[in-house]
């Protein structure tokens, strides 16, 4: 140990001897000019509260408040002529859960493979625009976007045409026996790709693309170039560049991209109902149908509720696993 | 430390150049560096010091010519097939990874299991032991700069590449790292190539000095060889200070020139003189601040250069004082004098300058002689 290392020597020791010496965030004291940086950022400090504002009254008026009367609709019983009374019926719950369980694994399963193949199509193309695309960037951003130029509804009945039975696409995995193949795993029956569980995800992955390109995108974005060169430079191939870097510091992206598209597309029920039949049903065409069709509105509410908790569980076992909070 | 010969850290540049475009950051270069030194690429900003480290850590493909290490030729391979690690400007550590993972990655990815030993020595080496832990955004300035030191070394490489690892310390911290870098590379021997624009970084750090220049090398030796004979301007003025006095060639005596300087007889011995100077009729003496007497009475050595003049400027330093001596209409030297004498000569004095024709230099008088001072040098 040489003299002049002792000082920083003795600093570190102090350091680490307590933690709580750090900053609150762990960081050494910024130093003057950031100091006074953040006297004036202090002033600023109430700001964003004031701006939430608008947030919360939205969140309070659209979310809570509708979540309260729908809480109150799931234990109620009576009929759309007769009017509701809240008769603290738990049993709505139960039997919602044994009639349509099969509809609630459907959702999960078909929104489960949805977002794994939006995360296999996205992580390519958001990995391209964010490192290899140069001035087309943003061109390329634009085109990720451009189809919510368009309705959602006329972009998912676009797919029926595309998977006709006698269309160019359904043609072309004909010849090629991919149907063969897909019918043989129950994804698609006889020589068809309309009306099976296959069109269904389809339509599910391509109206959720974007929703994981983006914020794969975001992340991608951020990731200092020079890492990857640091990487390079001790002995990773690419490959290893990928999975020892790449990927760990993207994953606030993964998980941003497969909640965005995962939560919706299991309550969605627009790509079941227009490219799948009654053997596809979604629990979202299930809600759909109690509260428009049947009108049995405390089972459509339970319904909504037991979805929205089971997303949670499984959002939170998902967080916790993926440990994103370790990822700075 | 080096695993294939004695000769297995030397790097050789032959021709290597860099375009970008239109643009010629490096232009053909040939340098060879000697296994186990500590050699210094100093220059200003953007002269190309940080491009001819990609590559030769194989992060840019040359535009022409060829990189070899230790004898072999590299300049066909990707940078995680090279025995080069790099400790890059900005560190680049990985921010997702512990000091220690930070540290013990390139061994992993090389396939070695038991890293916990060797990661422990090296955090000892760079005194971060106790620091293992920790993320690379918990760490201060001079920590991360280690932990890039640490991550590089663990490796073992036949050369280190340097890129201005300490560009972002301050002052005290710098000069400690300074001294540390020097140690580590003592302790275990393996070629250093350190890139730098601060002159007395490099001075006291390195064995050897390349010091670049617009996309050259415009002079390769050790540092006193630099500060004692530069062979252009730019080499002058960037290494410490230089007075560059036009003086016209008036013949040769015997070992020396004689010049004509502001009308006065002075010599150079013709050794000390850039080869070619020396046949034209126009040259440029250079001669550095501190190796001028400055006295009131002409020297008892007759064969030493004199010149007389107005002291216009003097500004006390503590170990010495500065003059500004103007000797002519528009001509002013600078004077470095050791505060010995009782008596300092005062702003107005007339004094008379003298130095021995050895200390003197000669160089190209078609050239720049303000290259490499102050604003543009950085
Ligand atoms: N990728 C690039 N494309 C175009 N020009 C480049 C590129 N990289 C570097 N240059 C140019 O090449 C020249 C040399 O750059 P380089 O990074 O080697 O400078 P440097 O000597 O390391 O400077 P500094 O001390 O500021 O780090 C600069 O003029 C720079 O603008
Ligand atoms: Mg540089």
């Amino acid at each position: 140990m040489t003299t002049p290392a002792k000082t920083s020597d003795a600093a570190d020791a102090a350091e680490a001897a307590g933690p709580k010496h750090a900053g609150a965030d762990g960081r050494p004291e910024p130093s003057g000019p950031a100091r006074a940086l953040r006297a004036i950022t202090g002033e600023l400090r109430r700001m964003p509260y004031l701006l939430l504002l608008p947030g919360i009254a939205w969140l309070i008026f659209f979310f809570l408040v509708p979540l309260y009367f729908q809480a109150k609709m799931s234990v109620s019983s009576g009929t759309l002529d007769k009017g509701f009374d809240l008769t603290w019926t738990w049993s709505t719950f139960s039997a919602a859960f044994e009639d349509y369980d099969e509809h609630f694994l459907r959702s999960l399963y078909y929104a489960g493979a949805a977002t794994i193949l939006c995360l296999v199509l996205a992580y390519p193309l958001a990995y391209t625009i964010a490192f290899r695309a140069g001035r087309w960037r943003s061109l390329l951003l634009v085109l990720v976007v451009a189809p919510f130029f368009t309705s959602f509804l006329v972009r998912t009945l676009a797919w029926k045409t595309i998977l006709s039975d006698n269309g160019t696409v359904v043609g072309f995995l004909n010849t090629l026996h991919i149907t063969d193949v897909t019918a043989t795993l129950g994804l698609t029956e006889g020589d068809r790709v309309l009306a099976t569980p296959l069109a269904v995800v389809t339509g599910l992955t391509y109206n959720f693309l974007p929703f994981m390109i983006l914020p794969l995108y975001a992340s991608l974005e951020r990731i200092d170039p020079r890492l990857h060169e640091a990487a390079r430079d001790l002995y990773a191939s690419p490959a290893s560049t990928f999975r020892r870097v790449t990927l760990p510091l993207s994953m606030p992206g993964v998980v941003a991209g497969t909640l965005l598209t995962f939560i919706p597309a299991s309550g969605d029920y627009i790509n079941a109902q227009l490219l799948g039949t009654t053997r596809e049903t979604m629990i979202g065409n299930v809600i759909q149908s109690e509260y428009l069709r049947v009108r049995d509105y405390p089972t459509a509410a339970a319904m909504s509720f037991v979805l929205m908790a089971v997303i949670l569980v499984i959002v939170t076992v998902y967080i916790r696993r993926a440990g994103t909070e370790d990822l700075v | 430390m080096s695993k294939q010969g004695r000769d297995a850290g030397r790097v050789e540049l032959t021709g290597l150049s860099k375009r970008f475009g239109g643009f010629t950051a490096v232009r053909p270069t040939d340098l060879t560096i000697p296994e186990g030194s500590f050699f210094a690429l100093l220059g200003a900003s953007g002269c190309g010091k940080t491009t001819t480290l990609r590559m030769i850590a194989g992060l840019e493909a040359p535009s022409t010519g060829r990189v070899l290490i230790g004898g072999q030729d590299v300049t066909g391979l990707p940078p995680h097939k090279r025995p080069v690690n790099t400790v890059f400007q900005s560190y680049a550590l990985f921010p997702h990874l512990s000091v220690a993972d930070n540290v013990a990655f390139g061994l992993r990815r090389k396939g070695r299991k038991d890293v916990a030993q060797p990661v422990k020595e090296m955090l000892e080496l760079v005194e971060l032991g106790h620091l293992g832990g920790r993320k690379p955004a918990q760490l201060s300035g001079g920590q991360q700069q280690r932990v890039a030191v640490a991550r590089a070394l663990i490796n073992h490489p036949q050369v280190l590449l340097l890129d201005e690892p300490l560009g972002a310390l301050d002052l005290k911290l710098r000069r400690q790292m300074q001294l540390e870098l020097k140690r580590i590379q003592t302790e275990v021997g393996i070629t250093f190539v350190h890139v730098t624009h601060d002159q007395e970084e490099a001075m006291t750090m390195a064995d050897t000095i390349a010091v670049m220049n617009g996309g050259v090398i415009e002079q390769l030796g050790s540092p006193t060889e630099l500060y004692e004979s530069p062979k252009t301007a730019f080499v002058a003025n960037f290494l410490g200070q230089s007075n560059m006095l036009p003086a016209a060639v008036l013949g040769r005596q015997g070992d020396d020139l004689a010049l004509d300087v502001h009308g006065v007889r002075m010599t150079l011995p013709a050794s000390r003189a850039v080869p070619g100077s020396s046949g034209s009729s126009r040259i440029v003496m250079g001669i550095r601040p501190e190796k001028i007497t400055l006295g009131k009475a002409e020297p008892d050595d007759a064969h030493r250069n004199m010149l007389r003049g107005i002291v216009s400027e003097a500004s006390f330093i503590g170990v010495s004082t500065e003059y500004r001596v103007r000797i002519a209409e528009g001509s002013e030297l600078v004077v470095f004098s050791q505060n010995r004498d009782d008596e300092r000569p005062r702003v107005g004095d007339e004094v008379v300058l003298h130095w021995n024709p050895r200390h003197g230099f000669g160089l190209d008088a078609g050239q720049d002689l303000d290259a490499g001072t102050g604003e543009d040098a950085l």
